[in-house]
């Protein structure tokens, strides 16, 4: 029968089969929604990391999510009109290089996931869940109402950012920087997991009194998955800018938060290739569905509950243990 | 970026100036695909379905077997508008764009579709910057420049002999436009100036201030949800001062929902269902017909769209770019608002009326009081290099 | 600014609170008797304006539609507690996200389905129209004048209920030990499926009352609904207490916010740009507010404090 190694390989593979069959009938609109999967699984492998193996269920991810896409705004900007972020105390330029804008959103939303992280650890259940809520609709109104970068509007960039070497605008060249990035991120992930680090932060989510009798704090241990989950959804809100070549601060707002969250849990909480999987899903059925009728959330919203009743534990989670009790 | 936007222009204006000595050839078999990305969904669905249907039925009566349609629903998410222009344009291969409703969806939209040579004609939603600096060959507004009705609405205050008004919008760049323009066109004084939260449906904060301040008017700029909101708690505060607004909050759509409140207020519009002209009776009893209620603004801004989009196929190959954009610059069309011509950035120069809300029957609709300015162009025009 | 005004923002901000606490006390309900994070409850306070705006209509009667409301969202409420909610209450809390989530989306939907993409009509009786005077020379709306007074009405009401009843006392056993009341031999599906019916009736409520002076449209449920979350958690999850203290606190802050912060940066900045940056901060202040309670008292103000 079927392992869960297997099927996350066979996920891996369909994800690339896709774009790569797309590119050949010359459908680039399919490498597009391709594209879009990558990057917003991207976002939901960072938040599994909180939610999935820590159990910190945060609905405030579109902060990062955010975050990420306003550090690509800003620089790419500024590069296309070349003025200066910065002018004192030191000069600082704009720029519309990929690893460089990666880099700046990387740091950025780790730092604020830090902070969120620091203050809102104090809290637990569903206290923690709406004081991350609270931190999103903090940047979503800041974000509506400051005026240097478009408020409401948004901010368009005209032209992709570059990678050396590469057409960024040539649909497929971009969707395989994101499918890299993805895999490299979900390696990390697996290989952060069978770490020592990712066995505490399990224990601690179990419970949290055994850890710290072994002398690890569990709060220290959260942070820092609660930071590095922050960075990685904060990478792939760069890198959904970018598709779309565009920033609103809809990034912000609790959908957003709650759209990321409903990947992980179609796909499977806390497996590795869950949110793979559940953005996968979710994507494909906004676009089939979309088409069908005006009315086309209700069908969405039953899918979506008739998974909820019947298909415990997401995608992966019911198709693993079935082929378990079967075997 | 601004450079190289010039010297495009400039090649434009030449490759304009010579398709303009070709005379224009009619063609019988020149097919077009349309999408239209609007808003079919969710809270604001209203609007996008007025502009649909206004558009659909020009369509239908012209019997034009050459144009094809495909409608997708935006959500009202920027980023879904993006990546549904990006699907038309990729694997639908339309020839023109149309349907959105709000700017910032807009915003997101036109700079790229139009960059990619595709033509944009927007049916609601002008925002400043493509009206100046941003503005595009490619990109016609057939409704307004944000400003517009608003400016309309200063006018008609200074006109009426407004002293001192209190202004208030959702802080939100179209909110921060309105005041602006209001206070372009008004000659008195601000008594008390007030951004929202957008969204916000709750005024009581914000009329204990208006009661409290020593305006002589009020003008507010809250559209959708908001104005009904605001307009029916206004009636239960007693306060008696003039109100002067947008079309926006007295729309044939949201007007039955705020009822008496809405009773003899003045608006400013650039169309109404009673303009004096055949092709706007006959769109109006057409429309009823039709879809069984009165068309709104926004129907008739996707009609006037679809009959622009409709004269310009007349005359001119959507694959000859130039020769088609000139087509659609000359607005040789029936306009449901009378003459019809744009200005040199292709934005509509217009008269914008004031209209007063009364109730018909059972239904609360809106006459023609007074022209509140006429031949109007929008204010970023001088700024555009068309 | 003159002290009459700013009583005059007070009472504003007090017949905020209060509407929110309506929301709240539901959800709060909800959520401390069967440990479910719903939501839909903005959904239910839709569904309680749409009936309530079509009752009216029909029969012309405000008490009507005011009942109305009441009995369709209770009765939605009841449905969904038996078809849906009470095969989610021994999952975690991501399942019931996922759902009520769901939920929002199908009604939200229906709703537009059934009525049509445009607002509806419901507007406040003659008899609660205009202004009364207050001491002091406040004209204060007659009809946002009621609304505080059936809030605080309900308020008692839920108090005497939950102290005083039998229903109330198996309600604070079901918060304390649920297993317990399993063993007292009280039917506890239909204990559910009751205080699920008057939290969903009580959102009704709030719909219709505030549909009245608000639209009356899709969608109207989703932003109080975040509102009200943020009144439970500044409160305490399951306190009703906790619920009426924390919505007056949002109100209020909110209100004063709006009004008190432009005035502020006015004295410093230019007109028309201390107007648009007072507002951007107001907006974010409530969940400034629930951030520093946290901070401070990590189960809200009257939560019992979490294992």
């Amino acid at each position: 029968m079927i392992n869960e190694k297997t099927l996350n390989a066979l996920i891996a593979l369909l994800l690339l089969a896709v774009p790569l069959i797309a590119w050949f009938l010359d459908e680039p609109f399919i490498i597009t929604l391709a594209t879009k999967v990558a990057i917003l699984a991207l976002a939901a492998v960072g938040l599994n990391l909180a939610l999935g193996y820590g159990g910190l269920v945060s609905l405030g991810h579109a902060t990062f999510f955010g975050l990420g896409g306003y550090s690509m705004g800003i620089l790419a900007s500024h590069a296309q009109t070349y003025t200066p972020l910065l002018e004192s105390p030191f000069v600082l330029e704009g720029t519309n290089s990929m690893p460089v804008i990666w880099l700046t959103a990387i740091v950025i939303s780790g730092l604020v996931a830090f902070i969120v992280g620091l203050l809102s650890l104090r809290t637990a259940g569903v206290y923690f869940i709406m004081v991350t809520l609270a931190f999103g609709q903090m940047f979503y109104y800041f974000a509506i109402s400051w005026p240097a970068y478009g408020g409401e509007d948004g901010l368009s960039i005209y032209v992709r950012n570059g990678f050396p070497g590469l057409n960024t605008l040539d649909p497929i060249q971009f969707f395989a920087i994101c499918y890299v990035l993805l895999m490299l991120v979900i390696f990390f992930m697996a290989r952060l997991n069978s770490a020592s680090f990712g066995l505490a932060l399990n224990a601690a989510r179990q419970n949290s009194e055994r850890v710290q009798t072994v002398g690890i704090s569990p709060f220290k241990l959260q942070l820092v998955a609660f930071t590095i989950s922050g960075a990685v959804t904060g990478l792939s809100g760069a890198l959904y800018a970018d598709l779309n070549r565009f920033i609103s601060p809809t990034m912000f707002s609790w959908q957003t938060s709650g759209e990321i969250m409903v990947f992980i849990i179609l796909g499977g909480v806390a497996r590795l290739f869950g949110p793979v999987a559940g953005a996968a899903i979710f994507i494909s059925l906004e676009h089939v569905l979309g088409g069908l009728s005006e009315y086309w959330h209700i069908y969405l919203g039953a899918v979506l509950l008739l998974v909820v009743l019947f298909a415990k534990g997401g995608l992966i989670g019911s198709v693993f243990r079935k082929s378990v009790s079967h075997g | 970026m601004i450079i190289r936007r010039k010297a495009s222009s400039l090649g434009l204006a030449l490759l304009a100036s010579c398709t303009l000595l070709t005379p224009a050839i009619s063609v019988a078999d020149n097919k077009v695909k349309v999408g239209m990305i609007t808003t079919l969904s969710g809270g604001g669905a209203g609007l996008g379905i007025d502009v649909h249907d206004g558009f659909m039925l020009a369509i239908a009566q012209s019997g034009n077997k050459n144009i094809e349609v495909v409608v997708e629903d935006d959500q009202r998410k920027p980023d879904v508008a993006v990546q549904l222009a990006d699907q038309m344009i990729q694997s639908e291969k339309v020839d023109v764009l149309t349907g959105i409703i709000w700017s910032n969806l807009a915003m997101a939209v036109i700079p790229s579709a139009t960059a990619q040579g595709k033509i944009y004609l927007s049916p609601n939603a002008g925002p400043s910057v493509l009206a100046g600096k941003g503005c595009h060959p490619n990109y016609f507004n057939v409704a307004w420049q944000n400003d517009e009705l608003h400016e309309a609405a200063g006018a008609y205050a200074t006109d009426e002999g407004y002293g001192k008004s209190f202004i208030l919008a959702p802080n939100y760049p179209a909110g921060k436009d309105a005041l602006t323009g209001y206070k372009r066109y008004f000659k008195g004084e601000i008594a008390g100036e007030l951004y929202t939260k957008l969204g916000q449906t709750d005024y009581a904060a914000e009329l204990a201030q208006i009661r409290a301040s020593d305006a002589d008017s009020v003008f507010f700029f809250l559209p959708g949800g908001m104005g009904i909101s605001f307009l029916k708690q206004y009636s239960g505060s007693g306060i008696e001062l003039p109100v002067v607004g947008p079309a926006f909050s007295f729309d044939q759509g949201i007007l039955q929902a705020v009822g008496d409140a809405a009773l003899g207020i003045k608006n400013t519009s650039q169309w109404n269902k009673d303009i004096d002209n055949p092709t706007n009776a006959a769109f109006v009893e057409s429309f009823q017909a039709e879809y069984g209620r009165l068309p709104s603004l926004y129907a008739s801004q996707g009609f006037d769209t679809a009959n622009l989009l409709l004269s310009a196929m007349d005359k001119a190959e959507v694959d000859d770019t130039e020769a088609f954009r000139a087509a659609l610059k000359l607005a040789d069309f029936k306009s449901v608002r009378g003459d019809f011509k744009f200005g040199n950035n292709q934005h509509p120069v217009q008269d914008i009326y004031v209209r007063e809300v009364i109730k018909e029957g059972d239904v609360y609709t809106n006459k023609i009081i007074a022209t509140a300015l006429s031949d109007h162009a929008d204010s970023y025009a001088a700024d555009c290099s068309l | 600014m003159s002290t009459i005004l700013l009583i005059e923002q007070l009472l504003n901000g007090i017949q905020f609170g209060v509407m929110l606490f309506l929301m709240a006390a539901g959800l709060t309900l909800i959520f401390g008797v069967m440990g479910l994070i719903n939501l839909a409850h903005g959904s239910l306070y839709m569904i309680g304006a749409f009936a309530a705006a079509s009752v009216a209509t029909l029969t012309g009667s405000f008490v009507l539609a005011i009942l109305a409301s009441v009995v369709a969202a209770a009765l939605f409420g009841a449905i969904v507690e038996f078809s849906i909610m009470r095969r989610l209450y021994e999952r975690d809390h991501l399942d019931q996200v996922l759902a009520t989530f769901a939920l929002i989306l199908i009604f939200s939907e229906g709703t537009r389905w059934m009525f049509g993409s445009f607002p509806l009509y419901l507007d406040v009786p003659e008899m609660l129209s205009g202004t009364v005077l207050l001491p002091g020379g406040i004209h204060y709306s007659r009809y946002r004048l009621a609304i505080i007074v059936i809030g605080l009405l309900v308020g008692v009401g839920l108090y005497l209920l939950i102290s005083k009843t039998r229903i109330g006392m198996r309600i604070r056993a079901g918060e304390n030990d649920r297993e317990m009341i399993g063993a007292l031999g009280i039917d506890i599906s239909k204990l559910y499926t009751s205080v699920f019916a008057l939290g969903a009736g009580l959102a009704g409520l709030a719909g219709a009352l505030v549909g009245a002076i608000q639209s009356v449209q899709v969608g109207m449920g989703e932003p109080v609904l975040i509102l009200a979350f943020v009144v439970i958690v500044i409160g305490g999850i399951g306190s009703i207490k906790g619920a009426f203290i924390g919505a007056l606190l949002v109100g209020v802050t909110d209100t004063l916010g709006r009004v008190l912060l432009p005035i502020a940066f006015g004295s410093f900045m230019e007109t028309s740009q201390a107007a648009s940056v007072g507002s951007s901060l107001s907006s974010m202040l409530i969940y400034l507010l629930m951030a520093v309670v946290l901070l401070f008292k990590p189960s809200g103000l009257f939560g019992r404090t979490q294992s």
